[in-house]
């Protein structure tokens, strides 16, 4: 009933955990079955290790937190080394998210993960600084974009899922971007870009000044998006952005996403995720579907 | 692991002074494996607002399996939590982070400034219930007399030396707990002090200056902002010093790697 298609890649439910908000799963393991989950999206990796930004890194605002983790992240080798014969064991389903500085570091990236068991997807975070082109942002350029995702798509058969940032003047764009390079799906969306200011100390609260806005504050937002991607591609959209109940996963469903994915919501509730499995489940049976696939874009009719 | 998210049923209500609340709760699975020095997260809203959980120590644990929480109301989370009755119902995580490992060699000196009192309850209990008899000294520090008068009187009933120093000087020492160390702990027989300590920031800072200066063991209760307490999110950074390879950069994690740390080990 629950069984979704991201491209060639099955899944038992439509439920993902978004990656930054799921450490690399065992973080977890105390409060979800975390081998039931659709997949889990692990923490972004780069080709080496990276120490992140200086704290502070986080703050809470209106129904939302600002984070500047900075990327933070064990690099590939000691991913695969450390944390990825873990999630194997657990036959978790296993989404590894990707970052790079330059176009060479993503390819460098997936090629060292293609000769790994166990990884069912990869998600390329475009969101990143390009550094050969000026620390512009790969998602924020279309050809960027392009660029990156068909040079990946040239390196691997693995399913490929191309996150989107939702701060670009049209996200439509990105998505036809990235669906012409070669991509499998798209998610969407990764934080909105804000900041806060300490007025006692007068200064910005955040070491970085500026931070990635989420949680319940930018689902309107998250959701505006998603039903434009929709209409734009015919590839699977993969829906992300302040979901913190079942209904919100519905409501991103109705809209056109295929699945979901769970973010700031594990931090206040971490079992969030097995609660939105539980609420689709009964939210199909009492509206009388067998499939959860009926409903995807049920909303545009 | 040991960690669990209970709905926990409120069993007392204390008010010990101009904003300070003391909470119980029946939480007997997070009771039952916690050590002092961890810290439970509580869900400090009915709905989204505040939306993350904060970050308690524990103050005290008991074989009925309860939990207690001392805590002071300065923002929304904290002011919700003060307004809870006996029979509400709190989600609670815990027990979460390392605690402190109580040292079995040398003498113990416990001190705590503000809240950072509340763990220093749990841990005295901790030291005294070694069978063997030890040195403790107790160290408390406040803004004034009604902030520490009734936690005074719970350290007492352990039948050890509780030394204390307000800012007003309206009860105790007038000045600062980092003042009293030197001259309580010099002066003692005992060469081999473990000093536990939890407070505001420059009072670790200060605490940490001394027992760098006279070879004295020392470990601290660090506080960041959290968002999930667990290690997921890595938010909860602070800057360590690594000895070893000499990195300027050595971030540690508040919620899993600490909350205890060495003082040596922190970048000032
Ligand atoms: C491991 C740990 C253990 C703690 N133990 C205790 C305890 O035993 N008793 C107790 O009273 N408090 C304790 N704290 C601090 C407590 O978590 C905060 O006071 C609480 O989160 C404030 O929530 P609020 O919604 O009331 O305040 P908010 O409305 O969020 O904030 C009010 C003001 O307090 C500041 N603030 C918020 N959180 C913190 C923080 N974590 N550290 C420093 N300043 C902060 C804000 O910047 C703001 O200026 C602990 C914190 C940590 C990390
Ligand atoms: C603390 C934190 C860390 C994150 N780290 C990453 C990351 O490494 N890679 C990435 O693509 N997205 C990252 N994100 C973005 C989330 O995956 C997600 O897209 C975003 O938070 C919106 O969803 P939410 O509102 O449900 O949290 C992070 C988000 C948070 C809050
Ligand atoms: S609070 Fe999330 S990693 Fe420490």
């Amino acid at each position: 009933m629950l069984k979704v298609r991201i491209g060639s890649l099955s899944l038992p439910n439509p439920v993902m955990t978004a990656s930054g908000t799921f450490g690399y799963g065992k973080e977890y393991e105390d409060f979800v079955n975390i081998h039931k989950l659709g997949a889990i999206v692990v923490k972004g990796i780069s080709f080496d290790p990276r120490p992140g930004n200086p704290p502070p890194r986080i703050v809470e605002t209106a129904c939302g937190m600002l984070n500047a983790i900075g990327l933070q992240n064990v690099g590939v080798e000691r991913f695969i080394e450390e944390k990825l014969p873990y999630l194997r064991n657990m036959n978790c389903r296993v989404i590894v998210n990707i970052l790079g500085d330059s176009v060479e570091e993503y390819c460098a990236i997936t090629q060292r993960l293609n000769e790994e068991k166990g990884i069912q997807a990869i998600e390329l975070n475009i969101s990143c600084p390009n550094v050969k082109k000026g620390g512009v942002a790969f998602g924020t350029n279309s050809s960027m974009a392009h660029e990156v995702v068909s040079q990946v798509r040239k390196e691997t058969s693995l399913p490929l899922i191309v996150k989107l940032s939702p701060n670009v003047t049209d996200i439509t764009e990105m998505a036809k971007a990235a669906e012409d390079g070669g991509a499998d799906a798209v998610s969407l969306i990764n934080t909105l870009i804000g900041m806060a200011i300490d007025i006692h100390k007068k200064k910005p609260v955040l070491a970085n000044t500026i931070g990635g806005l989420s949680g319940p504050a930018i689902k309107p937002v998250a959701l505006r998006m998603v039903w434009q991607v929709a209409d734009a591609v015919k590839i699977p959209v993969i829906g992300i952005g302040g979901i913190s109940t079942w209904q919100d996963a519905i409501e991103f469903i109705l809209a056109g996403a295929s699945a979901i994915q769970v973010g700031t919501a594990n931090f206040f509730n971490p079992r969030i995720t097995d609660e939105i499995i539980i609420g689709i489940e009964d939210y199909l049976k009492k509206n009388k579907y067998s499939s959860v696939r009926e409903i995807i874009g049920l909303a545009k009719n | 692991m040991n960690t669990f998210q209970t709905n926990a049923t409120v069993v007392k209500t204390e008010q010990l002074g101009p904003q300070i609340y003391r909470l119980t709760f029946s939480a007997y699975d997070i009771a039952k494996s916690a050590k002092p020095g961890q810290f439970v997260m509580l869900k400090a809203s009915q709905g989204l607002d505040p939306l993350l959980r904060r970050p308690f120590s524990i103050h005290q644990v008991t074989e009925q399996g309860t939990l207690q929480i001392l805590f002071k109301a300065i923002g929304k989370g904290t002011q919700y939590l003060s307004a809870l009755k006996v029979g509400d119902v709190i989600d609670i995580v815990g027990p979460l982070g390392n605690g402190f490992d109580i040292n079995t060699a040398g003498g113990h000196c416990l001190v705590g400034g503000g809240m950072g009192i509340a763990p220093m309850l749990y841990l005295a209990k901790e030291i005294i219930k070694g069978n063997k008899p030890v040195d403790l000294k107790i160290i408390l520090g406040a803004q004034n007399k009604d902030e520490i008068a009734q936690l005074l009187l719970n350290f007492s009933e352990l039948g050890v030396e509780v030394i204390h120093a307000t800012d007003d000087g309206s009860s105790g020492h007038h000045g600062f707990v980092t003042e009293l160390m030197e001259p309580i702990l010099t002066n003692n027989n005992e060469k081999d002090w473990n000093i536990y300590c939890c407070g505001p920031h420059p009072m670790m800072k200060q605490v940490a200056s001394i027992c760098d200066k006279n070879s004295w063991n020392c470990w601290v209760s660090m506080e960041t902002m959290m968002a999930c307490g667990i290690g997921a999110c890595l938010g909860c950074t602070i800057q360590g010093i690594n000895t070893i390879q000499k990195q300027s950069q050595n971030y540690m994690h508040v919620c899993k790697d600490g909350p205890i740390f060495r003082a040596a080990d922190i970048k000032w």
